[in-house]
């Protein structure tokens, strides 16, 4: 009942076997591709733009004030990961009613990936931040004992990040096949909507946090003149 | 009995009480968190928005342990490594 797409071989390039989950997130990722070029092709700053420009523009401007609001700082900063994160995961669990289609988020490999690009990101945005110095000062707080339960913090919280979004993707698809087995029609109907729904809100969530977590240590410089007043660890 | 119906049943049932327990937990907290974000709206309603978003990420962070319930669930139900040695010990 439980697929593994893991292991699942679509098709081999020069002998290499390409799973599933790996075949699907090319799928994803072309349709991005493929959509933002559609959406970026005739850029105009009139009063005439196309449908596709101000589809384009309504997500941009809501993902650049959620992540001002969350961050408290400039979004430009963080948008470019973190909006490939929302759009990338919301594309995914959206496109999981499409009866055929594996979803590259309902495999551990992938989400294991994502949650280990925002662990690199952590320090990353830390250091860009405060420098090293005050990077390093967010693992000595309160006390230097408790260092390592800091750096343990980091890290259980980002694999739960991974397991959250894995688990929830596969209790959708679970669900879906599960009732099918059991009442073909009408009945998978709610539950798959249901579906959509958690699927859009692990997205946003997903980013959400990604956001607090490579925010977490905020910028101590003031930005032309302006006081960044963010002294919040979380 | 001999010791794969014992793995097996003592797989069944652990699987069952995983979900079952793990699952009322993670339910009742997040019950509780949408109530007092339910009411927090409905003494602020110009707040909504806000209280709205945080409860959501509050949801999705309490259901975390109902979700690694799941996972070992499916782990025991699916992949239980006691049960792939029984398996590969009896075959020899």
């Amino acid at each position: 009942m439980i697929e593994n797409y893991d292991e699942a071989i679509a098709f081999t390039i020069f002998g290499i076997p390409v799973n599933w989950t790996i075949a699907s997130t090319w799928i994803v990722m072309a349709l991005l591709v493929l959509i933002s070029w559609l959406a970026t092709r005739g850029l105009k700053t009139g009063t005439k733009v196309s449908r596709w420009q101000t589809a384009m523009e309504v997500i941009v401007a809501g993902m650049r004030s959620q992540v001002r609001e969350m961050a408290n700082d400039r979004p430009m900063k963080y948008l470019p990961l973190v909006g490939t994160f929302f759009l990338f995961i919301a594309m995914c669990n959206l496109l999981s009613i499409i009866p055929w289609f594996k979803v590259p988020t309902a495999s551990l490999t992938t989400t294991a990936a994502f949650a280990f690009v925002v662990v690199l990101g952590i320090p990353f945005y830390g250091i860009r931040n405060a420098g090293i110095k005050g990077y390093l000062k967010k693992y000595t707080e309160p006390t230097i004992i408790l260092m390592p339960i800091n750096i343990l913090s980091d890290l259980t919280s980002t694999m739960a990040m991974a397991i959250r979004l894995f688990g929830n993707m596969l209790s959708g698809a679970l669900i879906g096949s599960i009732l099918l087995m059991l009442v073909p029609f009408i009945v998978p109907l709610p539950m798959q909507m249901l579906g959509l729904f958690t699927g859009t809100i692990q997205a946003y969530i997903f980013a959400v946090l990604a956001v607090v977590y490579l925010s977490s240590v905020a910028p101590v410089k003031t930005e032309g003149g302006e006081t960044e007043t963010t002294c919040e660890n979380k | 009995m001999d010791i794969m119906a014992i793995i097996g049943a003592a797989t069944v049932i652990a699987a069952g009480l995983c979900i079952g327990l793990g699952g009322m937990g993670s339910c009742l907290g997040e019950g509780n968190a949408a109530a007092s974000g339910l009411s927090a709206i409905a003494q602020q309603p110009d707040e909504a928005g806000m209280i709205s978003r945080t409860m959501f990420i509050s949801l999705a962070i309490i259901e975390t342990g109902a979700i690694y319930c799941f996972v070992v669930t499916m782990i025991l139900l699916f992949a239980n490594p006691f049960w792939q040695q029984a398996v590969a010990v009896a075959a020899k």
